[in-house]
């Protein structure tokens, strides 16, 4: 079955659906409820079978990279949050197609915001190669001998 | 997967009581879902008493566990009765042939109710025996999300009549998904689906259900040298024919035969007689192009409209046509698929090798990278960013 990773980002993406302020100035009950839904997401993703993992990111970006023979690695903490793309978080499903990604995204975004209704948030859905598991030898998935038969 | 050493319990041939097993007790009316989380304990609880004490007759030792497992799980009273399980033996559930028993509970676990993977996990663990644990590791998911994969579609089933009939096409196509969801990893998913298919077999005289597992053996029987030392992927005309499986393409191609011998092709015995003929084929270059041609020309001839219904297929013969009637021919046949597989990586990958095969090297290349793009396999991906740069530096 394909995996696909449902990124939530903190900044980044198309045009916002309607602006809204930083989560830090929601009213407090506007905050655990926007917590507890995301909390029932996993919930449900666990018991529909298609949950793989949940993960949030911290804001903190370093970039790093390599500062050459003798040197220490270079590192910055990349561009401004406002402009670039910086990653929130993400569900980790594997699930029966495309469309059921797109629909357990959408119902992410519909996760509560300020005043109660749904935020609109836009998510990221990218598909995970199959193969790429350590342990999983050669290959995790089946590919076919080629274009040839 | 399975570890034979002779003071052990064989693993494969506990697990190949399991239909039988589970069979009789969802016929004496035992609900499915508790039926086979009490077998499931009872498979457990052999691994651990049968190396000390080996039973006389397994089956019924299992048949008798689980329904002490059924019983207690009704009851509250639990402990007399553990005391004696290990002890007595009931009478095997009614006597049935084998093949039956295997035949109903796949249709009880490929219900068309289920979605394609719950009913590959429910096959995979009422009808193969494998542990929740081993399936998600099959799958790479969390053991927790696979049991509520499994419990849900027993949930599902539990308010469904399942006496009668399913759908041979349905159980065929959860065994292929099965086959192909894995050559790798813990769990020989592949091999799995092959014993079940074999004992699909032994329960319907259907040849598509032979055809499959010829399929299935001739594919398999290539699987050694399709990986090289490093674990890149190596295809068809590149490997080295000496480390395919000499007996299973033999068991294959026997199967095979008696399948086109009832006379009633489907896709599964066309695909197999693919198979065969590569099988068979001492290298690359004696490969028996027209014979294969054949065979697709049959099978995109089993129904109607094939450029939509069964692009792959399409996809598939064009190849044959390019080695066959030329390059451009090939490519031709590919333009047709364009509206319906021109955002799928095989379908590039095909026109890149039928570019090679042409000689235009340039437009290979462009294919094959925009093959690479849209792959959804790592090592296809590798392998095909590989030929688009080999055709680029050509």
């Amino acid at each position: 079955m394909p995996r696909y990773l449902l990124l939530k980002h903190y900044s980044g993406g198309p045009q916002p659906h309607h602006p809204f302020p930083p989560m830090d100035r929601w009213a407090p009950e506007d905050v655990e409820a926007h917590f507890a839904f995301l909390r029932h997401v996993g919930e449900l993703l666990e018991k529909n079978g298609e949950l793989v993992d949940v993960q949030a990111l911290t804001p903190a970006q370093t970039w790093v990279r390599y500062g050459g023979p003798d040197a220490a690695p270079v590192t910055t903490d990349g561009p401004l949050p406002e402009t670039s793309d910086l990653v929130a978080g993400w569900y980790l499903v594997d699930v029966e197609s495309f469309e059921r990604a797109v629909e357990i995204a959408a119902y992410i975004s519909s996760e509560p915001g300020p005043g109660g209704g749904p935020l609109h948030e836009w998510i990221d859905v990218r598909e995970v190669m199959s193969g790429a598991h350590p342990d999983g030898g050669p290959s995790g998935g089946a590919p076919s001998d080629g274009p040839h038969e | 997967m399975i570890d034979e050493t002779p003071s052990r319990v064989d693993e494969g041939a506990l697990r190949g009581l399991v239909p039988r097993v589970l069979a009789g007790l969802v016929r004496r009316g035992e609900d499915f879902d508790a039926a086979e989380d009490a077998l499931q304990e009872a498979l457990l609880e052999a691994l651990r008493v049968w190396p000390g004490h080996p039973p006389r007759d397994p089956r019924a030792w299992l048949a008798t566990v689980a329904t002490r497992r059924l019983v207690d799980a009704r009851r509250s009273e639990a402990a007399r009765r553990r005391r004696e399980e290990a002890t007595r033996a009931e009478p095997p559930p009614a006597a049935t042939e084998e093949g039956d028993d295997t035949l109903f509970l796949l249709f009880c676990c490929c219900h068309p109710d289920l979605a394609p993977a719950s009913q590959v996990a429910l096959t995979l663990r009422a009808v193969g025996g494998l542990s929740t644990r081993e399936i998600a590791d099959a799958f790479y998911v969390p053991e927790a999300t696979m049991a509520q994969r499994i419990s849900r579609a027993k949930r599902t089933l539990g308010g469904r009549r399942l006496d009668r009939p399913g759908d041979l096409a349905v159980v065929l196509r959860v065994l292929y998904l099965g086959y192909a969801a894995g050559h790798a990893g813990r769990v020989d998913l592949a091999g799995e689906a092959i014993r079940l298919a074999r004992q699909l077999t032994l329960a319907t005289d259907e040849p598509e259900a032979r055809g499959l597992l010829a399929l299935m053996l001739l594919n398999h029987a290539r699987l050694p040298a399709r990986f090289d030392a490093d674990g890149r992927l190596v295809t068809l005309d590149r490997q080295d024919r000496g480390r395919w499986d000499t007996r299973e393409i033999a068991e294959g191609v026997r199967v095979l035969q008696s399948a086109l011998a009832a006379g009633r092709p489907g896709r599964y015995q066309c695909e197999a007689a693919v198979a065969a003929l590569h099988d068979d084929a001492a290298t690359a270059e004696e490969t028996d192009w027209p014979q294969i041609l054949a065979w697709y020309d049959d099978l995109v001839a089993l129904g109607d409209d094939p450029v939509r219904r069964d692009p792959t297929a399409v996809l598939a013969r064009a190849v044959a046509v390019g080695h066959v009637l030329g390059a451009a021919a090939g490519l031709r046949e590919t333009d047709r698929l364009r509206e319906v597989l021109g955002g799928r990586h095989r379908w590039h990958a095909v026109r890149g090798y039928l570019h090679e095969l042409g000689g235009d090297l340039p437009a290979a290349a462009t294919a094959y990278a925009d093959a690479a793009r849209l792959a959804t396999d790592v090592a296809e991906r590798e392998h095909l960013v590989r030929r688009a740069a080999r055709a680029r530096a050509t």
